[in-house]
């Protein structure tokens, strides 16, 4: 397994082992579901609470695994649990003054992030000679998925999806525009949970493939530098799950030829994405027409007679 | 056309529970439509009673302000007005509905909202969010609802151009100034061709030159499009000129009627139960002197 400089050789070769086919598939999949769940979490500024989801999912893997059931089974039951904790703590930030997103209540998730962490190291030396798989479940696998996990996170990826377009705008509204979205009947606190539970889902798929650990290559990073390039909404959930696509299938084509792990590189390549970004965000704001001060607003409205 | 605020003689007002004489009992339907009626109605948050004896009719084209110190309900009214706040007694009639039904119908600007300079969505689709935000689902592209996509677009740009934003409506709204921001929630409340809107201090943090603008742009949009506007606020001298009617909240109480019988010196002093001095300067604007809790002009 030799990288040539003949791309289309290399993918035909990439594409010509089983595992890589799988691992492509997942990833495709997961891509596309943690872009534009991302997408969401990043504008209503919950990338703690994301962050926190994807750590549940390892003492869910790794208790799961002690069981011996599927590790999948852990990762999605752990996650929408801990989605449905975090949607029961009492909200600080709430409906009220606060703008432009929610803030989250930090101290208590947390709380909830260390006591998982700890749970998932109690499993993980609870089941004996684990240890190889702990390095998978933290960082990420290239080689491990199955058939079966594929068809789990295609339909837990499919019905995500669904739900996300389902709530669509009065999600967004909820997000940027709490108190005026409540006054117009949008049941606001109930699409916070209902998001929760879609970043649960989206945190454990993103898990199988990139590890708890490094989930924010995928979920954060593609979206953060969406939101760098656009302030179109439709355009900017477009963007970041095409940022994210690149990266994973990029990250898994050289993880192949590598003796490094998939998580490394998939990181790796959307961190340089996001310096990019940052850096053509910075120059076009230096370089670009100076903020214009309303010219005198006398002339907005005509003066009253 | 706007009442203009003689410097009174001292009117006697009544305080209270007796019904205001100035506010003629106009037969339902025709121009002076009644938008909003209280007749009586008290409220409370969390079981501590806030106002109560309040009663206040609101027309269609009318424009009325809420006034009062900080912490005397005046956000509270707005919040019963939409259902977000039960009221204790008393009746209240908004478009004719019981408060809450009709707020699809409502106009609403939160109070003190500031977007974080983070926030990167454009103005425009901040606006948007006022026309269809609250439908679910996401819009379908322009190929396969053209007729509808294109209603959408064309109303955005008209409020946007109403409300004079053309010019920073596609940047990011955290970016915008204070004012900028102002206008075009203003226009996210006017998009969905509200017959009431309800403003809770939209001047508050804006430079005197915006609040003049501003208070220009809420009576144009009043008068020519015949939407009834209440607005909260703790500074009447901006908006004094166009002003229909004011009400004054204080603890326990309240008074309603033009601004020149309302704002006077013995009115306010039967409200609060203590000596208030109200002052005139050559332009017109009023200082009220000695009232309890005077709010401080930027609180944050």
């Amino acid at each position: 397994m030799d990288l040539s400089w003949n791309l289309i050789a290399d993918v035909r070769e990439i594409l010509s082992f089983h595992f890589m086919v799988n691992a492509i598939r997942a990833g495709t999949i997961v891509a596309v579901v943690a872009g534009a769940i991302g997408y969401l979490m990043v504008l209503r500024r919950q990338s703690f609470a994301g962050h926190t989801l994807a750590v549940i999912g390892f003492p869910g893997a790794a208790g799961a695994t002690w069981l011996g059931l599927g590790a999948g089974l852990g990762y999605f039951g752990f996650c929408i649990a801990g989605a449905l904790v975090i949607a029961a703590l009492p909200a600080s930030g709430g409906t009220g003054t606060a703008f432009g997103g929610y803030g989250e209540e930090s101290a208590g998730i947390g709380t909830v992030q260390a006591l998982a962490l700890a749970c998932g190291f109690l499993f993980v030396s609870l089941y004996k000679g684990f240890l190889s798989g702990l390095n998978g479940l933290l960082f990420g696998t290239i080689t491990g998925v199955s058939d079966a996990q594929v068809l789990v996170l295609l339909l837990a990826g499919a019905g995500c999806l669904v739900a996300l377009a389902a709530l669509g705008r009065p999600l967004l509204f909820a997000s940027i525009d709490p108190a005026v979205a409540a006054a117009r009947g949008v049941p606001v606190r109930a699409l916070g949970a209902g998001f929760l539970v879609l970043l649960g889902i989206a945190a454990a798929g993103t898990s199988q493939v990139t590890g708890s650990l490094l989930v924010f290559a995928l979920l954060v990073t593609p979206a953060a530098i969406a939101l760098r390039l656009t302030a179109r909404p439709a355009a900017g959930l477009a963007l970041s799950i095409g940022v994210a696509l690149a990266v994973t299938w990029i990250g898994e084509g050289i993880a192949f030829f590598s003796p490094y792990p998939i998580g490394f590189w998939v990181t790796t390549l959307a961190f340089a994405a996001y310096l990019l970004a940052t850096a053509y965000r910075t120059t076009t704001d230096r370089l670009g027409p100076r903020r214009r001060r309303p010219a005198h607003p006398g002339a907005l409205a005509e003066s009253p007679s | 056309m706007t009442p203009t605020p003689v410097p009174g003689p001292n009117t006697m007002t009544p305080v209270g529970p007796a019904e205001d004489p100035q506010a003629p009992e106009a037969g339902r339907g025709g121009p002076g439509r009644e938008v909003v009626s209280l007749q009586r109605v008290a409220a409370g948050i969390g079981g501590r009673p806030v106002w109560s004896e309040v009663n206040l009719t609101v027309r269609a084209g009318e424009f009325v302000a809420v006034l009062g110190p900080n912490g005397v309900g005046k956000s509270t009214l707005l919040k019963a007005l939409l259902g977000l706040v039960p009221i204790s007694a008393g009746r209240v009639t908004v478009l004719g509905s019981a408060p809450g039904r009709r707020n699809a119908e409502i106009g609403y600007l939160p109070q003190r909202r500031a977007f974080d300079p983070g926030v990167r969505v454009r103005g425009a689709d901040v606006v948007r969010l006022g026309w269809d935000g609250n439908r679910w689902g996401i819009p379908l592209p322009g190929l396969l609802a053209p007729r509808r996509a294109r209603a959408a677009r064309d109303r955005v740009r008209e409020v946007i151009d109403l409300v004079g934003a053309e010019s920073y409506a596609t940047r990011p709204i955290g970016q915008c100034s204070g004012g900028e921001q102002q206008r075009l929630l203003i226009a996210q409340a006017l998009v969905s061709r509200p017959q009431l809107l309800l403003l809770d201090e939209p001047l508050d943090s804006l430079d005197v030159t915006n609040q003049a603008a501003v208070s220009a742009l809420i009576q144009s949009v009043c008068r020519s499009q015949h939407v009834a506007v209440i607005l909260v606020a703790h500074d009447i001298n901006p908006i004094l000129s166009y002003l229909d009617e004011v009400i004054y909240l204080a603890h326990g109480g309240a008074v309603m009627g033009p601004p020149a019988q309302v704002i006077t010196a013995d009115t306010l002093t039967m409200l609060y139960g203590t000596p208030i001095e109200v002052l005139r300067d050559r332009q017109g604007r009023l200082v009220v002197v000695g009232q309890p809790d005077r709010p401080p002009e930027h609180p944050r």
